[in-house]
């Protein structure tokens, strides 16, 4: 598979000397993908090791045809981590001139990120004084200045209105539209109607790799959830 | 090395100083009210406030732009801004130097209100010009920043960011020749206070005001200039990329 954007091979990652993901192997291609697995599976550190930003213990994270982390990728991915991180003290509008500023793009990309996440009429408001759901809105609009090629999100619909929930995944519908690989994470099963593909995780290994249809086909299950637990039940 | 991004990062900061009024008006105010109360304090004591009010404009913003820098570099380190700015095209010096100039700036509008009172209200009396005196509270405010960078990394909160001002900041008050001349310690602290930057600013400031030549004042602005580049070499390491 020449296309994949990601290709994960023997990735281990030992934190407070205890093993959060052994030999893991993973591919992922355009489209969106979901991430999905209960609290502490090691989504978050799987992510952070696709960015770059995670010390790994061995194996090898090629992302774009590229080690992840490197500089050449700092242009191509966008990564939003899972609390919000922008500056409580600005405006909404400035957090997102100032991370413009840095990523050498202009203020009309402000104004189309400040647009995609339905931020408009906020744009004026302190980051600190928005809501938690208005406060991962703003970090995902940083993340979406760069017209990044991957996109690598790790739970951003957590505690947002189901209309908002809707629209944003209309838009990484639309982001992946244009060529972009998008990665979610979420520990919320019913997202994963939403997905083009599914990664089921669990205790730091990869329990399914697929199609939402497949997966749910091949567990003889009607929705993904009880997929899941069939996964987990054969796998012990 | 990006002036771009180095310039992003002074004017967000800035930015973020404005918002924030009080801290603004005490980064302003506050050394040249603490000037007053010294001048106050020495005004029927002779000429005691000729000695150690150039020695206070040396110390004070080195003081305050150490607690500043080492605070908000602990909170970009903690939001996980600094993670994020570090993930895009964002060299480690220029953050680093986005920070010490913006301070900077903060730095020099401050020095220039207290050298200002000090010398056009108060009578400080001065065998060196003004503008120099200026210029050294700067290059002390900048060495603040520096350190206030470096040790933000050896820091997981704010209180003990706040306590490595009694463990990095006084000893080098005590030990600069504010209290007893550098000359008269024990050899031992001697040889200590020659090797802390603070001794270097304090020196500078002393020589300001006592002779009229510059020289030996530029050879302690050198020493203190050192010490700010050393400061943000140890403070760029001690940004990591990748983290546990």
């Amino acid at each position: 598979m020449m296309n994949s954007t990601i290709e994960v091979e023997g990735l281990t990652v030992v934190r407070g000397g205890r093993p959060v993901l052994t030999d893991l192997d993973l591919r992922v291609g355009a489209g969106v993908t979901g991430l999905l697995g209960p609290s502490g599976c090691g989504k978050s550190t799987l992510l952070r090791a696709l960015v770059g930003v995670q010390r790994v213990a061995g194996g090898s994270v090629t992302v774009l045809g590229e080690p992840a982390g490197s500089a050449g990728l700092r242009h191509r991915v966008g990564y939003v981590t899972q609390a919000a991180s922008v500056y409580d003290d600005l405006t909404v509008a400035e957090n997102l001139r100032f991370f413009a500023r840095v990523l050498g793009v202009d203020a009309g990309a402000v104004e189309r990120a400040v647009e995609a996440v339905d931020l408009a009429g906020h744009r004026d408001a302190v980051a600190g004084r928005l809501s938690g759901g208005q406060r991962s809105r703003v970090s995902l609009a940083v993340a979406l200045l760069g017209e990044p090629d991957l996109l690598v999100l790790d739970e951003p619909t957590v505690g947002l209105d189901p209309v908002l929930r809707r629209d944003l995944w209309e838009l990484f519908h639309g982001i992946a539209e244009r060529g972009a690989t998008v990665l979610v994470s979420s520990h919320v099963m019913d997202e994963a109607e939403r997905c083009d593909r599914l990664l089921l995780m669990r205790e730091g290994r990869i329990l399914a790799d697929d199609t939402p249809a497949a997966i749910k086909q091949r567990a003889g299950a009607t929705d993904v959830e009880t997929a899941f637990l069939t996964l987990v039940e054969a796998a012990a | 090395m990006s002036a771009r991004t180095t310039t992003a990062v002074a004017r967000r900061v800035l930015t973020q100083v404005r918002r924030d009024h009080r801290t603004l008006a005490m980064l302003l105010v506050l050394p040249t009210l603490l000037m007053t109360l010294l001048w106050w304090m020495y005004a029927d004591a002779g000429p005691a406030f000729d000695r150690l009010g150039p020695a206070l404009l040396a110390i004070f913003p080195f003081i305050v732009m150490f607690l500043v820098t080492s605070v908000t570099t602990l909170r970009e380190r903690s939001s996980g801004t600094l993670e994020r700015l570090l993930a895009m095209p964002m060299g480690r010096l220029d953050f680093l130097l986005g920070y010490a100039v913006a301070f900077g700036a903060v730095a020099a509008a401050q020095s220039a209100i207290a050298v200002g009172v000090s010398v056009g209200l108060l009578g400080l009396e001065l065998a060196g010009p003004v503008w120099l005196l200026a210029v050294v509270a700067v290059v002390d405010a900048v060495l603040g920043t520096a350190l206030g960078l470096f040790v933000s990394a050896f820091a997981q909160t704010e209180f003990q960011a706040v306590q490595f001002m009694p463990a990095l900041v006084v000893p080098q008050i005590l030990l600069c020749g504010l209290l007893v001349p550098r000359d008269d310690m024990p050899d031992v602290l001697g040889a200590v206070s020659d090797v802390l930057p603070l001794s270097y600013a304090v020196d500078a400031m002393a020589h300001l005001t006592s002779l009229s030549s510059t020289g030996e004042v530029w050879g302690d602005l050198a020493v203190v200039a050192g010490f700010v580049v050393a400061g943000l070499a140890l403070g760029a390491a001690t940004l990591r990329r990748r983290t546990s």
